[in-house]
């Protein structure tokens, strides 16, 4: 099938003001860090350099964490929960406003197409507001107790993935509930962050209710391992999330970790292999993999599977992999270097361990970090690529005969966070369904998120879970 | 239950037609994958009444106990999680008749263990009544906290409770039984299955509930009971890499943070020990701690 010719269609960056430096958000200002340090943020899609950010100590964390307490003691715990709703949709409302903006900045910093930081990103971290807010007045109906409290002051580490929308999750529902916050943005994709202290300013959001510091793996350290803090959220890695976990162990604070997986997306022979197709290809190139809970192990029923990969690999042929602010395209650029390493050193393990790799003809940019669209097939469940983690736009193809069969290879991980189920029959929907040991089943769809529905895992990627009501729990001093 | 009544009559049990005889004492052993193995290691320890009367050799379960056990667990995980709620709720509330059916039994131990006749009968009937309050749970859990979610598409969304997997369990060494009951009950109804290291100091009760749980509909390997040391033990539970969740409600205070730790290994989830009355109402706490939460979508169309 050809591609169709698209002209390039690039949006304007005109609309983002990116400072040549930032400093770090604490107490409500902008402040220099005590020890100075920097790092430069770049452009993965071009390799140029966005701006340079600072990097925040001990003294810094101290200080946020202060201000944090603070404002939690003095104003924002003791404010009525429905002066704090109308702040949080304040913040709602101004997301919207900026959206464009934010959701350009975004793709730039990150390398996400503008059509899923316009259509998808931006959408839902005003939505995320816009809930949380809704419960902030609403907390004894919640179903934790008549009077539930906040926990105090919550450090939150967000990865480079869903920048924003990861702060959206983290921060809407620390504030509903009470809580004040620190965050760290990921090293890579911190501007986001720094703007979204902006729409803080905006709101008049008392200061030191969101304290905002960034800077790499140190500074998170530092902010989950503060004595001060009552609550540790984070995202990202499954291997980090052990160690905060260590970290945390012994202490009184509580904890919610949200990491990695391997989810299976199960297409059994009586599929509507069309949608099907679709949907595979949501799981595992949306955000060019860099989805925790990417549909990364496609397991289709043997009877289909060289029909169904053909359908695959046809629809593959038409993605867009280039420039992340061309409205045409599908496939942006890897978030970094390191990440591009990571995810070519375990292709290259997929051809060494026998399996079969293929890619569709595409043309990557000169510059920047690119990955085309893979999927590998004569793939075994011992090899690398059917068990670790690639969190990037690489797809591996298992095959199997019945039903019994795909539940126990789609559970055959330690992780458990998401698995997708393609099936008309609605009875072997629900029967797969149930036996599936993940956190987010989506069945005929995949990858969809929204602030009403609880998202998190099982096993080993983490435990907590983020939205909906549910997601309250993890900022409230629960006595069931 | 004879131990504290056979002292005055040893070694006159032999002559035949007297009114005296000599009891047959339990071999009180451990309960894996329902049946009662001695330890792999061939140790027991002592276990005396509160006066001071040998009432037992009770196994001193080892590492490989634990291993054992776990793997039992898991054995059992697939078909026990797969029982429907109402069954579940129906098994656990025939656990609390054959419970009601050795009251005098476990009186019997817990005053063995020096707790005055009152209190071991009204701790007894707690436990009894506490497990009928936890077999009720099965099937109306997720009415309560489960959801069906609204979201901003054409979407069915809901949310359900589902059991953690495999669950160690530190029994409490305050109120042998309630305490136990307390902890065990909330992990198995949701599902789960359970390795649980009974109270050091109270074994004897413990072993009387496998007992019960053996005789009761209850699938072989949905809880294991060990006796033994809990510092020797809870380590090795917390560190396996097959169990899915720990309650150190019984870790020996020095010992919580490292075992929090070593759970880290595979991202347990972990109830911390905290003080708790176990006479009082015990909330919904250990039933959500040990579940996780399963969202599917499902799109609507014509």
């Amino acid at each position: 099938m050809p591609a169709f010719e698209y002209a390039p269609a690039p949006e304007s960056t005109a609309i983002v003001d990116v400072a040549p430096s930032y400093g770090l958000f604490i107490d409500g200002a902008w402040a220099e860090p005590a020890e100075g340090g920097t790092l430069k943020t770049v452009n993965p899609g071009t390799e140029e350099v966005l701006s340079e950010v600072s990097v925040a100590g001990p003294a810094d964390v101290d200080r946020a964490v202060a201000a944090a307490r603070r404002a939690q003691r003095t104003v924002w715990g003791p404010m009525p929960g429905r002066e704090r709703a109308k702040y949080l949709y304040r913040i709602a409302r101004i997301l919207q406003e900026r959206s464009r903006e934010l959701a350009v900045l975004e793709s730039l910093d990150n390398g996400k197409p503008i059509r899923e930081s316009r259509d998808v990103d931006l959408p839902l971290v005003a939505a995320h507001f816009f809930y949380y807010a809704g419960w902030a007045d609403k907390l004894p109906y919640a179903g934790f107790g008549p009077d539930p409290r906040p926990l105090g002051v919550a450090g939150q580490v967000i990865p480079w993935n869903f920048p924003l929308l990861m702060l959206a999750w983290k921060i809407a529902p620390a504030l509903a509930c009470g809580n004040t916050v620190v965050l760290k943005p990921a090293e890579t994709t911190p501007l986001t962050a720094l703007f979204f202290a902006d729409v803080c300013v905006q709101a008049e959001l008392p200061p030191g209710v969101v304290n905002i510091l960034t800077g790499a793996g140190e500074t998170g350290r530092l902010v989950v391992a503060h004595e001060d803090v009552d609550k540790v959220a984070f995202t990202g890695s499954t291997e980090v999330g052990k160690e905060i976990a260590r970290t945390v162990a012994g202490t009184r604070k509580r904890l919610t970790l949200e990491l990695g997986g391997k989810a299976a997306n199960i297409v059994y022979d009586d599929a509507a292999l069309d949608q099907a197709v679709e949907g595979v290809v949501n799981g595992i190139f949306f955000n060019q993999g860099h989805v925790c809970c990417a549909g990364s192990r496609l397991l289709v029923q043997e009877s289909v599977a060289e029909e169904f990969l053909d359908r695959l690999k046809r629809r593959m042929g038409t993605l867009r992999v280039g420039d992340p602010l061309d409205k045409n395209t599908d496939v942006g650029a890897v978030n970094s270097a390191a990440q591009l390493g990571r995810i070519q050193e375990l292709a290259a393990a997929g051809e060494a361990e026998g399996a079969h790799r293929w890619s569709p003809p595409c043309e990557l940019p000169d510059r920047g970090f690119w990955f085309p669209p893979t999927i590998f097939t004569e793939v075994a469940q011992s090899h690398r690529i059917a068990r670790e983690e690639i969190f990037g736009p690489v797809l591996s193809v298992l095959t199997f005969r019945t039903p019994d069969e795909a539940v126990t290879k789609a559970n055959n991980t330690p992780y458990g966070l998401s698995a997708g189920v393609w099936t008309e029959k609605a009875s072997r929907m629900l029967w797969t369904a149930q036996r599936l040991r993940a956190g987010v089943i989506w069945s005929n769809t995949f990858n969809k998120f929204d602030p009403a529905s609880p998202f998190g895992g099982f096993k080993e990627s983490g435990f907590g879970r983020e939205g909906g009501r549910h997601g309250l729990e993890a900022y409230l001093d629960v006595a069931h | 239950m004879s131990h504290t009544e056979t002292t005055g009559t040893a070694g006159t049990g032999g002559a035949a037609g007297t009114a005296s005889r000599l009891a047959v004492r339990k071999t009180y052993k451990l309960f894996i994958g329902g049946a009662f193995p001695r330890s792999e290691s061939g140790r027991t320890y002592v276990v005396n009444s509160a006066k001071g009367a040998f009432l037992a050799n009770a196994a001193l379960a080892s590492r490989k106990d634990v291993r054992d056990a776990v793997g039992a667990a898991r054995k059992a995980f697939g078909g026990w999680s797969g029982r429907t709620a109402y069954n579940r709720g129906q098994i656990l509330y025939r656990v609390a008749e054959m419970l009601e059916g050795r009251r005098a039994q476990f009186v019997e131990e817990l005053t063995a263990l020096g707790a005055p006749r009152a209190k071991a009968t009204a701790e007894v009937d707690a436990a009894i009544d506490r497990w009928v309050w936890y077999a009720g749970w099965a099937d109306k859990l997720d009415q309560v906290v489960g959801s069906a979610n609204p979201v901003a598409g054409p979407y069915l969304n809901l949310t359900s409770h589902q059991p953690t997997g495999v669950v160690g369990v530190l029994a409490p060494p305050d109120a042998p039984l309630l305490g136990l009951v307390s902890v065990v009950a909330p992990v198995i109804v949701t599902g789960n299955t359970a390795v649980v290291v009974a109270a050091e100091d109270a074994p004897l009760p413990a072993i009387t509930l496998a007992e019960v749980l053996a005789t009761s509909d209850l699938p072989g390997g949905v809880v294991n009971l060990l006796t033994g040391r809990a510092a020797e033990l809870a380590p090795w539970l917390a560190s396996h890499m097959d169990v899915n969740a720990i309650d150190l409600t019984g870790v020996p205070d020095d010992l919580a943070a490292t075992c929090e730790e070593a759970a880290a290994d595979n991202l347990k989830r972990v109830l911390r020990p905290s003080p708790t009355t176990w006479t009082a109402d015990p909330g919904l706490t250990r039933l959500l701690h040990f579940t996780e939460l399963k969202t599917v979508w499902h799109p609507t169309a014509p």
